[in-house]
């Protein structure tokens, strides 16, 4: 069997290659019910990483994918689900999109509206995943928040703000965001 | 046992201890204040991480995957093709996925304001490609083998010549990014990011081999860069059938 190869970091130049015009828009303009994910990537000391990038993967309104590894059926709704946009010197990051629908989890529960997230930047050896869910959402019943300690769960909770939801990412030290070992 | 109402998914076998590089890593200074110092949480499987996206389709255009072109003239350097196939760990050819690449010009440069060095740019490079693997998970990029480049992370450090690849894989998962080295590369041995990799092996696994046979005759050599993702473990459905 092929064994896996290693990772290895985006480094200082990964605007050369990975973003898109259309990155940041999961859904397009006249989309009417689009939110917007905005925030910040602050490293251990606080200062804003202006050479991060961020990518979401998302289910649709419903909770469905488009993907046949959804043992539901995969539904053909054009629906992108992705989402990436690099940060800007002031480590500033900013996805249109909708918000997800709810999602069967294990056992029986429910899995509250979530978007998937990967950071790579420079100094990130291997990408780091987060989750974002929603603070207008009931997020009590999660399998996946109720298995984080209580004391950092609003790490991985958007708070709406006027024009949107604020997600600031805080690769270490105070407030650090949780990560995942997906 | 399952409930009736349990939804059967794949789930991703873990890679080996070594594979990847530690998140902290001395030798590589930019990781002392951006790697996460909380023990990560492990995430099980589940929707949102087994589905991923299918990126690409009728995005790519027609000279995406040949870097020498698209500009007044040809690229300065040595003329190359880098062909491969993207697998997952079972061996089984991932399709239709999308393939990108960003690498420096044959002097070591990059097209980006933050590079600085005093090598001169390529008006006719940009460094930047993009494909989707065939039926076979197989891509080829036409391009030009980068130069090697100094940066500051320890005294006298340059960087080996490399390829950045990203890859999506078919699962939130199995996302990929590294960078494809080239054989017998003298940087190797102070280089802090290719030395991250633990598992010696492993990290030999991302240094292209030269390929005799796709090497085309008064026009270009080849490397040959097989990209393997990570497999699944058995599904529960296959452990019952197995039982029969």
């Amino acid at each position: 069997m092929p064994e896996t190869t290693p990772s290895q970091t985006v480094g200082p130049y990964l605007s050369i290659g990975l973003p898109w015009p259309d990155g940041p828009d999961v859904v397009p303009a006249d989309e009417p019910t689009a939110i917007r994910i905005h925030g910040r990537v602050l490293d251990g000391a606080g200062v804003p990483v202006p050479d991060a990038m961020i990518e979401t993967w998302q289910a649709d309104a419903d909770g469905r994918f488009d993907h046949p590894d959804d043992p539901r059926g995969a539904v053909a709704s054009g629906f992108r689900g992705f989402g990436r946009c690099p940060t800007d010197p002031g480590g500033n990051y900013e996805i249109r999109t909708i918000k997800p629908g709810a999602l069967p989890g294990p056992a029986g529960t429910t899995q509250a509206p979530h978007i998937d997230v990967s950071v790579l930047a420079r100094g990130l050896l291997h990408r780091v995943v987060t989750r974002i869910y929603f603070d207008d959402n009931d997020n009590s019943g999660d399998p996946v928040l109720a298995s984080v300690p209580e004391a950092r769960r609003d790490t991985l909770i958007a708070v709406k703000t006027g024009d949107g939801y604020r997600f600031d990412i805080r690769l270490q030290g105070q407030g650090e965001t949780v990560f995942f070992d997906v | 046992m399952s409930a009736p109402a349990e939804l059967r998914l794949p789930r991703y076998r873990r890679d080996p201890e070594g594979t990847h590089p530690p998140l902290d890593y001395a030798g590589y200074r930019s990781t002392a204040l951006r790697h996460p110092q909380e023990p990560l949480i492990v995430l099980p499987q589940l929707l949102t991480e087994v589905t991923g996206p299918a990126l690409g389709q009728g995005r790519i255009g027609e000279f995406d995957n040949d870097l020498t072109k698209g500009h007044a003239g040809e690229p300065q350097g040595q003329r190359i093709i880098v062909t491969g196939r993207l697998l997952d760990g079972d061996g089984r050819p991932i399709r239709d996925s999308l393939v990108e690449i960003w690498q420096a010009n044959a002097g070591g440069r990059y097209q980006h304001t933050g590079d600085r060095w005093p090598s001169p740019l390529d008006p006719n490079f940009d460094g930047a490609g993009r494909t989707l693997t065939d039926g076979e998970g197989r891509y080829t990029f036409t391009t030009i083998k980068p130069g090697a480049y100094p940066w500051k992370n320890h005294d006298n450090a340059w960087r080996p010549a490399h390829i950045h690849f990203s890859l999506f894989g078919s699962a939130f998962t199995q996302r990929l990014v590294t960078q494809m080295y080239f054989p017998e590369d003298p940087l190797f041995s102070q280089d802090p990011i290719f030395n991250s990799i633990p598992d010696e092996k492993a990290r030999q696994r991302m240094i292209a081999r030269f390929d005799l046979d796709r090497t085309e005759p008064e026009w270009a050599l080849a490397f040959q860069f097989d990209i393997v993702v990570r497999g699944r473990e058995a599904s529960v459905f296959e452990d019952e059938e197995d039982e029969h």
